[in-house]
């Protein structure tokens, strides 16, 4: 019976039928579901979030390196930090299966850059492969753990936003028993890189390679469609569904392995068709490696373009030249519904302080990051995970004593145990002033709520130690530690002013939990409500950009004869009772039947 | 059917979008065709715009709609439906819930709700049919079942017995929930 899965929950199912017995990852869009079904549906397979994805590669090897099948998974842009042990494992290789899944993100829909991971399979020279759809998601899972073993290689499966967020029917079967015994393996020569090792294990690199190209051109993941030979298409991944649904007719050179190329199949493919297209998302990966072996290329991305997701309709007009004429236009201007922080969220009252104090805020990746949106418009720097502490430390050492009171960094709790330690144990070592906060709000929020080292549970929910982010500052060496409600405006805005202003690295840690998680919020707040007579429509609540407050356009006046030009309304559905908008408000407007105080959990 | 049907769904975060384009997409498999299913999810969606293509037949390829050639446009919210005008043609058949939820710009005063040209609009389609589903969940006692009450509505334009559909809806909800969506399906059903 066939069943619809994500192409992430197949990626999953893949793992599991192959007989992996380990998984590792860290939550990053569109990825983060393939653990999340591991540890949900996969009691067979050990599954951890990792601090960070080049730890989870490193988990992954060791597994590995026993002989156990083991996956690994991450967003594009986490390669990026697994990339140096993954650089190296392609010199010692592997025992047991290691198969590294990239998830790419192409038109950003949640992520920094839209980067083409095909290139790392040629950089690493490692062979990778790429699923058109669910089915082959979780085939070339299995595949990919069979080559890995038969070239003692890792193997990379790459999906794209549209592979693993798309359900498609798939076909399920047993699972099956991996070949190789879980045991130590001494051996290091192979699993050693010292210098002296590692030369030797460069040139099984380059042989293994050769050996790989020639698997390549007998591969039947490689396929070729010959059907009307006028117009030849060398496709791979989604790219292929696109090219498929605007020249169903055409003749077709299906990669399923992207790395390395069937040179033979390929020139083979060339002479059986008249005209050569490549279609591909992103860089001009196919088309420049064809042109490197001397194939002639009729069209590319000299047609198609390099920025953003392809789509079946740009096909259309690109290649098939069928201009686009729609039968109605979309009209400019419709109000957009862009992302914000929920109501009741711990970073608005901080943004909402930084605002005040004209503080420039270097940030950092997660919910926050909404921070630099309007009306808060309060964060400044985005670049990677932990940068927001470089950042600030760097601005500290170029801006000198002028800087001092003026910059502040903004780093996530799960983003911090990624990425921010070494960053803090850089500001105390080279005397810096920079303060930082970590947005401590207990979980990967972004994501979806993912657990991390500091929230107190694993994966699959137990109970596990939580890193002291106070504990630790002191250790890295800091003297001025404070935790800080961010709910509660004036003491928070005092801290922000005194810490920011010292000559020395201080520490803020935010106690607010995430709005939306459960487990820290034991007790539902009431509601805030406007009282209609007494607003006088001064905006100050509506400045808070919160989901539940609204602005009612009615002009006129108040009870006490006070002209307005509207006043305020809170949604009672949405309002958690967080306070905000109650302390900003000077005409006590807003209030409640509970008891009042500061945030959605009592004594931060 | 030879040719693939697709269905665009559109609407705002919160609204049940989701689960309603599973079941359609379910359903659909059952029924013994080829499905494919894409949305768009991560970052913080709550209150953001949310759209669902599905697409059926005997081989579907792209898991997403070529614009203009959506058989189906259902919209959750009156609004959103002006952000799909270019996957319609002119005889996509379009099916609205008569709601309007502000977006955040309307909220702060700083825009306003487009509420001519959303008039304006609706009477170029020969297919289109303003359904009042978040009523119909509202008169029931409960808001949330507004999406069940969609799938009644947009149910009825596929040949698929009904069964098929409220077995697909119940095993997706705890037991509790399922006289009050067992009746807004029903609902639906005669709205459709």
């Amino acid at each position: 019976m066939k069943k619809l899965l994500s192409g992430n929950e197949a990626i999953a199912r893949g793992a599991y039928e192959a007989g992996a017995t380990f998984a590792s990852a860290y939550p990053g869009t569109p990825s983060t579901e393939i653990l999340e079904t591991v540890a949900k549906e996969y009691p067979e397979i050990y599954a951890e979030w990792s601090p960070n994805e080049k730890v989870a590669m490193e988990v992954a090897m060791g597994a590995a390196f026993t002989g156990a099948r083991a996956m690994v998974a991450m967003k594009h842009v986490g390669v990026n930090v697994a990339a140096d042990p993954l650089m190296t494992l392609s010199y010692t290789g592997i025992c047991g299966g290691l198969v590294v899944v990239t998830a790419d993100d192409p038109q950003l829909y949640s992520s920094q850059n839209e980067q083409d991971n095909r290139n790392y399979a040629k950089f690493a020279k490692i062979p990778m492969l790429e699923p058109s759809d669910s089915q082959e998601a979780k085939d070339f899972v299995v595949r990919a753990f069979e080559i890995s073993e038969q070239f003692d290689t890792p193997v990379m499966v790459r999906s794209v936003t549209r592979i693993s967020h798309a359900r498609t029917p798939v076909e399920l079967k047993e699972r099956m028993k991996p070949p190789l015994e879980v045991k130590i393996r001494k051996d290091p020569p192979k699993y050693v890189m010292l210098p002296v090792y590692g030369r030797k294990r460069h040139v099984v690199v380059e042989e293994r390679f050769k050996k790989l190209k020639e698997f390549a051109e007998t591969f039947d993941l490689n396929k070729m469609e010959i059907n009307d030979t006028e117009i030849g298409i060398i496709t791979s991944g989604i790219s292929y569904q696109y090219a498929k649904e605007v020249f169903p007719n055409a003749s077709y050179l299906k990669l399923g392995m992207i790395w390395p190329f069937p040179e033979k199949m390929i020139k083979d493919f060339r002479s059986k068709v008249k005209k050569l297209y490549v279609i591909e998302e992103l860089d001009p990966f196919i088309e420049e490696n064809l042109k490197i072996m001397g194939v002639q290329v009729d069209l590319g991305k000299d047609t198609l373009p390099i920025c953003g997701e392809l789509t079946p309709t740009i096909i259309k007009e690109k290649v098939a030249g069928i201009p686009e004429e729609p039968f109605l236009a979309n009209p400019e201007n419709i109000p957009p519904r862009p992302p914000n922080m929920c109501p009741g969220c711990p970073h608005r009252g901080m943004f909402y302080t930084i605002k005040k104090l004209k503080l420039y805020a270097t940030g950092d990746i997660g919910c926050y990051t909404l921070g630099a949106l309007p009306p808060l418009t309060s964060l400044d720097t985005c670049v990677c995970m932990g940068a927001s502490i470089g950042h600030s430390m760097g601005m500290s050492k170029a801006l000198g004593d002028e800087g001092r009171g003026k910059f502040v960094a903004v780093i996530g709790d799960s983003t911090f145990m990624h990425s921010g330690m070494t960053g803090l144990a850089d500001v105390v070592y080279n005397k810096s002033y920079a303060t930082v906060i970590i947005a401590d709000n207990r979980i990967t929020a972004m994501t979806g709520a993912q657990d991390h080292p500091a929230t107190g549970y694993t994966i699959r929910g137990e109970a596990t130690h939580a890193v002291d982010f106070e504990e630790l500052g002191k250790a890295l060496g800091f003297k001025h530690i404070v935790k800080a409600n961010p709910y509660d405006l004036e003491t928070y805005e005092k801290i922000l002013k005194e810490e920011t202003e010292r000559d020395e690295p201080s520490l803020i840690i935010n106690q607010g939990p995430c709005a939306l998680l459960r487990r820290a919020l034991p007790k539902a707040k009431k509601p805030f409500y406007v009282d209609v007579d007494k607003c006088i429509g001064c905006k100050r609540c509506i400045g808070l950009g919160c989901p539940a407050i609204t602005w009612n356009a009615e002009e006129g006046t108040n009870a006490d004869g006070k002209k307005r030009k509207g006043y305020a309304v809170i949604e009672p559905t949405l309002c958690n009772g967080c306070a905000l908008c109650y302390q900003l408000c000077n005409v006590d407007a807003i209030k409640t039947e509970d008891k009042v105080f500061y945030g959605l959990v009592e004594n931060l | 059917m030879e040719k693939t049907t697709s269905v665009l769904m559109a609407g705002v975060g919160g609204q049940g979008i989701i689960l309603a384009s599973d079941i359609l997409s379910e359903v659909m498999l059952d029924a013994g065709y080829d499905v494919k299913k894409s949305e768009i999810h991560g970052m913080a969606q709550r209150g953001g715009s949310v759209s669902s293509h599905i697409r059926f037949g005997k081989k579907v390829y792209s898991p997403t709609i070529p614009k203009g050639s959506a058989d189906f446009l259902i919209c959750f919210e009156k609004l959103e439906l002006l952000r799909w005008l270019d996957y319609c043609n002119e005889d996509t058949r379009v099916i609205v819930n008569d709601l309007e939820l502000n977006p955040p710009m309307v909220n702060l005063g700083e825009a306003e709700y487009p509420r001519e040209l959303f008039e304006e609009t609706i009477k170029k389609f020969k297919n289109l049919t303003l359904v009042p589903a978040s009523k119909t969940a509202l008169d029931m006692g409960n808001i949330r079942a507004a999406n069940v009450v969609m799938i009644g509505i947009f149910s009825k334009y596929f040949d698929v017995e009904e069964k098929l559909w409220l077995d697909k809806i119940l095993g997706k909800l705890p037991e509790k929930l399922h006289d009050l969506n067992r009746k807004a399906f029903t609902e639906g059903r005669k709205l459709g």
